[in-house]
Parts: C-alpha cells; structure tokens; sequence
C-alpha cells in the first residue's frame, strides 16, 4: 500500500526515513515515520513534508530527554538528529564554534580540548546532543561562573514549522541586531521549531583546577558556608552541595584559574569553610548528575540565594512529612537544585511533597517543576506549577506553530 | 563620562523612516490631532494634568536623542511616576489606536527613542527609586529610570557593582539599557545587559503589567525576558527591573600599552587572548584618536604612538597578578614601546580618561563626526582596519579608530565638516562601507548602540528576508496592533492580521509604511 508522507519523507531525505517501532514511541506515545535528515537542507526538506502532510513531529537527538515535560498530545514522525552532526566552524582565535544540533556536546568538547577551549556547559546526561542541550536548557555546576545555554549561545539555525529555514544572532559575541530568537528558542522544549546549528561562545580551558569538599550538619549551615564563599573573593566556578536522603549534606566548592591563583583561593576557600575541608583536585563522583533514580521523579527548584537553606529544609522534612525520602543536588551557590524522589513513590506522595517544595521555592522566589516521572504519576501531577506570561507564551507558539505539531503538549500550559 | 551628542548634524542626509512620517496627509493631521486631543484629555484625568505635556515648545525638547540627526515632534509627551500610570498610559494609547514611544534618559545612538510624529513619547525619568538592593540574593530591584551608575552606587557599600557600563554610564537609564542590551568596555568578560536581566515587570504593548522572570534563575516557560532585553521598546516598557549585583573584584590592574600601529597592537590583542586570559576589557585607539584624546584630555598617551592598547585584568589578586605579567610580556613581545603601569585608582582612571573622552574629543579635531558600531570577528582586526584605512584614504575622509579589541567591536569615528559641501554625504558612505565591511567580515552591523531607525536599512544585509519576518512573528505575539515603537528596527514592517480589538486604520498601514501579512 502506497504511503504518501514516507514516500516523500523518504524523497526529502535522500532515503533516510522508514516506518516507526516501538522503540520509536515518545514518553510512550508511539510514531508512524522516523526522518534522520544528513544535512541542513534535508532536514528543513523533512519539516516541510511534515507541514504539506499535516505530521507532528518530535525532534529527537541522543534522546535523553524524552522523558521530560509532557507526553506529545499526537505524534506522526520523530525527526532524528543523530546524523546532523559534525562542527562546522571552530575559529580559536575568536573563541568561537559553530555546530550541527546533532552533534554529542561530549564529542564537541573534545574538539575543544585540543585548542585548549570549551563550551563551558557541563553534561547532567552524558551523550545528549547539542540541540537537545539547547532546546531543554540543562545545565550544571559551573552555571555560576559561567551562565547557561542563553548566555553562550550566540547564533542559532532553526527549521520552522512551515519548513522556512532561518537563522538568528551571529558568529560575533557582541551582536544586538534585532530581536535575540536565540533565547527565545533555548528550553522551549522543541516547540517553535527544529534547531539544526548553534554558534557557541567559547571559554580557555583553565590551567589549573581545585576541589574543597566537607559536609554540613543541616541546611542553615550550609546556607552559611555558602553565602560565606559567594562573598568572599575566592571567585568560585561552582559551589555544589549534595543531600542524600538521611544522609549528611556534603558541599564542594570549585576553582578554576592560573595555577599560583588557584593555590592562593583554595587556600582562603579552606579558611571559609572550616578544618574538616579536604582540598584536591578531582570532583566528588555525584558532580553534576541528576539526584534521582530510573523511575524516580526528577524536580528542579530554583531560589534566590537567600532561599537556598528553606527549599533545602523543605526537602528534608518530607520523610517525616510524608514518607518520602528526598534526595537534593545541585548548585546551591546559583540557587539551582535538583530533587529526586524514589522509584514506586505514590501519586498522594508525590503531589503532597510537590507541594510542600513548590511553597518553599515560591517563598524564595522560585519555582518547582517536574522535569520527569514515570508515566502514571506525569499524568496525574501539575509539572510546571504557576508560569507568569503563560497567555503571551501561548500567542508566540501561535505565531510560530499555529497548527500546533511541533511537540505539541510537552511544554507548560499543553503548549 | 557623558555620552556624546554629534553636535550640529541636521545636514546629514537621513534618509529615514523619521522623514517619511513627519509629513503625513493634512487631513490625517486634523485627524489625528483628534485623537491625541481625546487621549490628552484621558491621561491628564487619569495621571494629572502635570504628567502630560502638549505644549509644542516643551515637545521639542523631546525631538531627538542621543543621535541628533533623527529629530521628530512628538504628538504628545507623558510622565508617568509608577509602573501602574505607565501601564494606564499605554492602555490609553492601545484604546485610541496611537503609537507610542518610550524613553528613558535619550542617550541612545541608533535613534531607537525618536519620537513618532503621531505619537505618545513615554518618558521613564521619573521612575527613579532604586527599589531594593539585596546583597544577600546578589539581586537589586530598579525602576527604568534609574541611573546605570546609581546602581553600583547603591551595591558599593554592600561590596558589590552593577557590571554592565556602556560610556553613558554616568547619565542612561537601566530601562533604557534594557530596551537596547547595552554592553560597555567591561562586557568582554562579564556579558551585556541581557546577561545580567534576571527579571522584569513589563507593561504589554496592549497595556497589561507582567512579570517576567524573577529572583531566582530559569523561569518555567518560554525565555520571553531574554527576548524582550534588546528589542528596543518594540515590545513593551519595562517598568521594574531585577538586576544581578556582581561581588566588586579584589585586585583591578590596568596597563596603557603604546605600539607602532594598530596590526601589532592587535597582534597583541589575539596573543592574549590566546594565551587564555580573560581580561575584563582591552580597548584600542589608533594614532588620530590618540591625537584627539590628547588635544581634549591632556591623558599623556605615549608620544608618537601608532595605537595605544588599554588593557585590565580584575579579580582575585594572586590570579590577576599572575597574568598581568603574561600580558605585560605579551604586548613586550609583539612590538610595544611603552608600558605604562596604574600604580593606583588616580592614575587608571588617567588611563582610562583618554578613551572614554575619545567620541567627545574628536569634535575637539573635527566639526562633525559620526560614530559607527560594528563588529567584526576578532582575528579579522588586522585586515579590516587597513581596508578601513584604504577606504578612508580613497574618499578623502579621516577616520579616528576606537574599539573594545577585544570582542571585535569597532568604534570608528567618521569626521566631516557639514559647512563644506558634499562632506556630510561622504563621510555617511564611509560609515556605510565600514558597515559593509563588518558583514562582509561575518559581523555585525550593531554591538550595542542596536538598531533603532539609524540602521533599519543595513538589517536586510545581515538577515534573509525570512530571517526577519521570523523576527516579527514575536513582534506580532507581543504587540499585533504595531503600536509600540513602530518604524523602528525592521525595515519592512509587516502586519499580523486582525488584532482583535482593534479600531480604525492600523497606523503603519495608514502611514502607507507596512503592507498586510
């Protein structure tokens, strides 16, 4: 029987399409076509087959990710990225590099490294792509030093929903000719359009590097250690904390810099931080990994620094609360954490901890949404919580993807 | 230092939207004046008769900011004191179909707050109250009108500073900065205004109030504060405004490096930033720049040199210690002549006052000037100023080079003399060839001084005309009336269908400037 949409799938992609499996289906909702595009122009050849034939489609890199946000309201083709890949342009002179969205950030970084540079974006799940980097906005420790995807990126190549390719920003760091759709498009979750290349700012890699870990007896403390090194003049790359359930809180502090700067800083570092510090150079084995297990729910909280210590109590009442063991990681110093509740915790438990860490984070200015969670409790629970803005979000998608096929549902508001 | 005002350039040929708009129909003026005679008398009920002026004497004060070549009236000028008699102004505006225009403190260079002939001017100075400084979160919460510098004022004492600062930093405005993402020459290390945005209340092109972003970082939902910073009030005004305090650095040192010409000191420049230094500015001036600052200033640059090259290091002291040396040995060994070392804050800000009075001195050597903002990639610096050089030779116009070295973007100085005739003229096709020059190069036509009306008509060299309708999709989800800011930054404006709501012509259809989309 004849197949329209994969035959000229097929047709845009010089053969690289075919019918979906199982192993297709996308946070558990299966697809028809699979389109592995091999260079820019075939990708936007395959968006716009998606567009004459009324497809919606998921873009789908290292596929990481395709746990997180919500399930697609429908689904007709995954649009892999896997071979859009290579760098295009690396210009060390200009700290510079330009790259396709399939590219791993991990085999980027490696380029990098033999000019002695990088994209100073640390990798939660080892393998994702560049794209999906991008389009989720994940991020690490070195957030604080170094900023996020927003803050790197510095031009960015999409496929529109029509299939219309266009591009925004530049290669330049210092650019601010017209609007800067570059941020816009960072964690929007793939539903304005495919992103195909990003242009990066680079950073040097630095010379030398320490590590000053201790643990802490309870929120309050490390809320102090930690405000007490953000104002200090120890100018830290990352400042880390780590709160197993039922466990100590364990905090790590990076530097980076020259090698005779960074031996000066630590040791002021050590000074803040008290005598049961240990300095060295390697970062504990928890480093920017996401706190929780394979089908345990995944929270991210964010709060003004002077939060940090209530959303970290928040957390640690829960067991007494409801049961539930929490675990927190993350960047205390950019008042950025991750929650991770256990594999088999229930929909009561969980919506009653969301609560209680949505309220915490509120009172500090911050939200609580749930990046993943297995399917019965996604579909049960809020993920997002209260988005300010969520009409004019709306308008955008409209005007980008007014018949809603770009990953239609995965985002805040069912956008 | 104060921006620069171009002193007497009305000469110039502008050629711009300003032009277009400024000579409307006559019965479209007794039209309009209507309207704005209905919306005056609305807004003087709703915010007092002292906050709206229509006296035309007192309107042209208003005429132009800091790119005096654009001057247009406008119909009629508000003062709002709060976010709230800032949102009832637009509302008001968005009621009557009338565009309008805000403005903080008018320093900007691209002519983004040139007012609309028809139009209501929303003037921001009065939101001034610097809300909050919290040191604890590294967070001050501002209103627009603020000073860039009262911020680092007010965190000083708490040990922070507010880094973005743009040359203007003593008189622009923190909304002002938003609307365009201003830079500075400390940029290079720390990042542009839209870095440094963590949150903001906006009013709505159709007059809501909205918060976007907040204390905390990474707001749920579309980056729409990253999209609003730097649209040049083509979105709204922010009225609030949520900025981080950066920790004031421990050790700041600052070298004055003068070199044979401006090929080494660029070499000097690619040196160490390849060596891996991150400094927090390194500025270049060639020889009539110099010349001009000298004849202005009296900084006492090295005599007889080609190029000078300011370059600081901050933070922590044993780091900066360590690479001052490298860089000291770096500009040694790429042919500098005298290094001139800050041995304390008198004498940085000695270095440092040659090249922030260098716009303002070159009127000392030239009637007139007109300041160019491109960028280049970095390692394009030597190849580009000589042909910047042989172009300025070709057409018989002096250019004096100022610029942030270090990321590219250049400054150059177009000089004239607007009583001679035909010079107006070709020192703007100079600027322009500069400009294409930067895009040839894989730049930009704008660093920081943005867009505005001054460079509409270079956007479609550096865009695809889908790249700029895809642009203007935002513009249509913020603003589908067209009435914030309009005329500005795209040079093909573009209408969004039918805005619900919406009564009698839609003004740049009306201006006969847009076609339907």
């Amino acid at each position: 029987m004849p197949d329209a949409p994969l035959d000229a799938l097929l047709a845009a992609t010089g053969g690289a399409a075919r019918p979906a499996t199982g192993a297709d289906a996308i946070a558990g909702v299966p697809a028809r076509y699979v389109a592995s595009p091999g260079s820019v122009a075939a990708a936007a050849a395959a968006v716009r087959v998606a567009a004459e034939h009324g497809l919606a489609l998921v873009a789908r890199g290292a596929g990481t990710k395709q746990g997180w946000g919500g399930p697609p309201r429908r689904l007709d083709l995954v649009l892999d990225t896997t071979r859009l890949t290579g760098v295009v342009e690396h210009e060390a002179g200009d700290l510079i590099a330009v790259v396709r969205a399939g590219t791993p950030v991990a085999e980027l970084g490696a380029k990098l490294a033999a000019a002695g540079q990088q994209l100073a974006l640390d990798l939660p799940l080892p393998g994702a792509t560049v794209g999906g980097t991008v389009a989720v906005s994940t991020s690490g420790p070195r957030r604080l030093h170094y900023g996020t995807a927003r803050d790197l990126l510095i031009g960015i190549q999409l496929v529109r929903p029509d299939g219309v390719l266009v591009r925004a920003g530049g290669k330049v760091v210092k650019n601010v000719a017209g609007y800067d759709l570059g941020k816009l498009l960072t964690g929007s979750y793939g539903t304005l359009g495919l992103i195909v290349e990003c242009a990066f700012r680079l950073h040097p890699l630095p010379a030398a590097t320490a590590v000053l870990r201790r643990h802490v007896h309870g929120p309050v403390e490390a809320g102090r250690l930690v405000a007490a090194v953000r104002a200090a003049q120890v100018v830290p790359s990352a400042v880390e904390l780590d709160a197993p359930a039922g466990a100590e809180i364990e905090l790590a502090v990076l530097l980076e810099g020259v090698p005779a700067g960074v031996t000066d800083r630590a040791a002021a570092t050590a000074r803040l931080l008290g005598v049961e510090t240990v300095v060295g150079t390697a970062v504990p084995d928890w480093w920017a990994g996401y706190p929780w297990p394979a089908g345990g729910v995944g929270i991210k909280l964010t709060a003004a620094l002077s939060g940090v210590p209530a959303v970290l109590a928040a957390a640690a009442a829960a067991p007494e609360r409801h049961g539930v063991a929490v675990a927190v990681r993350g960047s205390a110093g950019a008042g950025v954490l991750y929650a991770g509740l256990p594999a088999g915790t229930g929909l009561a438990a969980t919506i009653a901890v969301l609560a209680d860490l949505r309220a915490a984070t509120a009172g500090a200015g911050g939200h609580a949404v749930v990046l993943t969670a297995p399917p019965l409790l996604r579909d049960a629970v809020d993920l997002w919580g209260p988005i300010a803005g969520l009409d004019l979000m709306r308008r955008v998608k409209q005007q980008f993807d007014p018949d809603a096929r770009f990953a239609p549902g995965r985002f805040v508001g069912g956008i | 230092m104060p921006t620069p005002t171009p002193s007497t350039m009305d000469n110039v040929p502008a050629g711009s939207a300003a032009s277009t708009v400024d000579s409307p129909a006559v019965s479209t003026v007794d039209k309009t004046g209507a309207v704005i005679a209905r919306l005056a008398a609305r807004l003087r009920a709703e915010l007092g008769t002292a906050q709206v002026i229509s006296d035309r004497q007192e309107l042209r004060t208003y005429e132009c900011d800091g790119l005096a070549q654009y001057r247009v009236i406008p119909a009629l000028v508000v003062l709002p004191r709060t976010g709230v008699e800032c949102a009832a102004t637009v509302r008001a505006c968005a009621a009557a179909g009338v565009p309008f225009v805000a403005r903080g403190s008018g320093t900007g260079l691209s002519g983004g707050a040139l007012p609309h002939a028809e139009g209501v001017l929303i003037v921001t100075s009065r939101l001034r109250d610097i809300v909050e400084v919290a040191p604890d979160d590294e967070r001050a919460v501002l209103e627009p009108g603020v000073i860039n510098l009262a911020v680092t004022t007010a965190a000083t004492p708490y040990g922070y500073y507010y880094a973005p600062d743009p040359s203007s930093q003593q008189i622009c405005s923190i909304g002002g900065n938003v609307a365009e993402n201003s830079g500075g020459a400390h940029c290079l290390k720390y990042g542009f205004t839209t870095n440094h945005v963590l949150g903001a209340e906006i009013v709505t092109p159709e007059g809501d109030l909205l918060r976007l972003g907040g204390r905390a970082p990474d707001a749920p939902g579309y980056d729409l504060l990253g999209a609003f910073v730097g649209s040049e009030g083509t979105l709204g005004i922010a009225v609030e405004v949520t900025v981080r305090l950066v920790r004031l650095p421990e050790t700041v040192r600052t070298l004055l490096a003068g070199f044979p010409g401006t090929d080494a000191a660029g070499a000097a420049t690619s040196a160490i930033i390849g060596a891996g230094v991150v400094p927090a500015a390194v500025e270049m001036m060639d020889a009539l720049a110099i010349e001009a600052a000298e004849a202005a200033v009296h900084c006492g640059y090295p005599a007889g040199a080609g190029a000078v090259l300011i370059v600081e290091l901050d933070g922590p002291a044993a780091e900066v210690d360590a690479q001052f040396e490298q860089v000291e040995a770096l500009c040694r060994a790429n042919g500098a002549g005298e290094i001139r070392i800050a041995a304390d804050p008198a004498e940085r800000a000695l270095i440092w006052r040659g090249r922030k009075s260098a716009f303002a001195a070159v009127g000392r050597i030239s009637p007139d000037y007109l300041v160019q903002d491109g960028v280049i990639p970095r390692t394009a610096l030597p190849r580009v100023l000589r042909r910047i050089a042989e172009i300025s030779a070709e057409r018989g116009v002096r250019v004096a080079n100022v610029f942030h070295a270090g990321d590219g973007n250049l400054h150059p100085l177009v000089l004239f003399d607007a009583a001679v005739p035909g010079q107006a003229a070709a020192a703007e096709e100079t600027s322009a060839a500069i400009l294409a020059l930067c895009i040839e190069a894989g730049g930009s036509i704008t660093g920081e001084h943005g867009v505005g009306v001054d460079k509409m008509k270079y956007m479609p060299d550096m865009y695809s005309t889908d790249d700029l309708t895809t642009m203007q999709l935002l513009r249509c989800a913020f603003d589908p009336a067209g009435l914030a800011n309009p005329g500005k930054l795209f040079p093909t404006p573009r209408l969004c269908g039918e805005a619900p709501g919406r009564r009698g012509p839609h003004p740049l259809a009306g201006a006969g400037l847009a076609e339907v989309f």
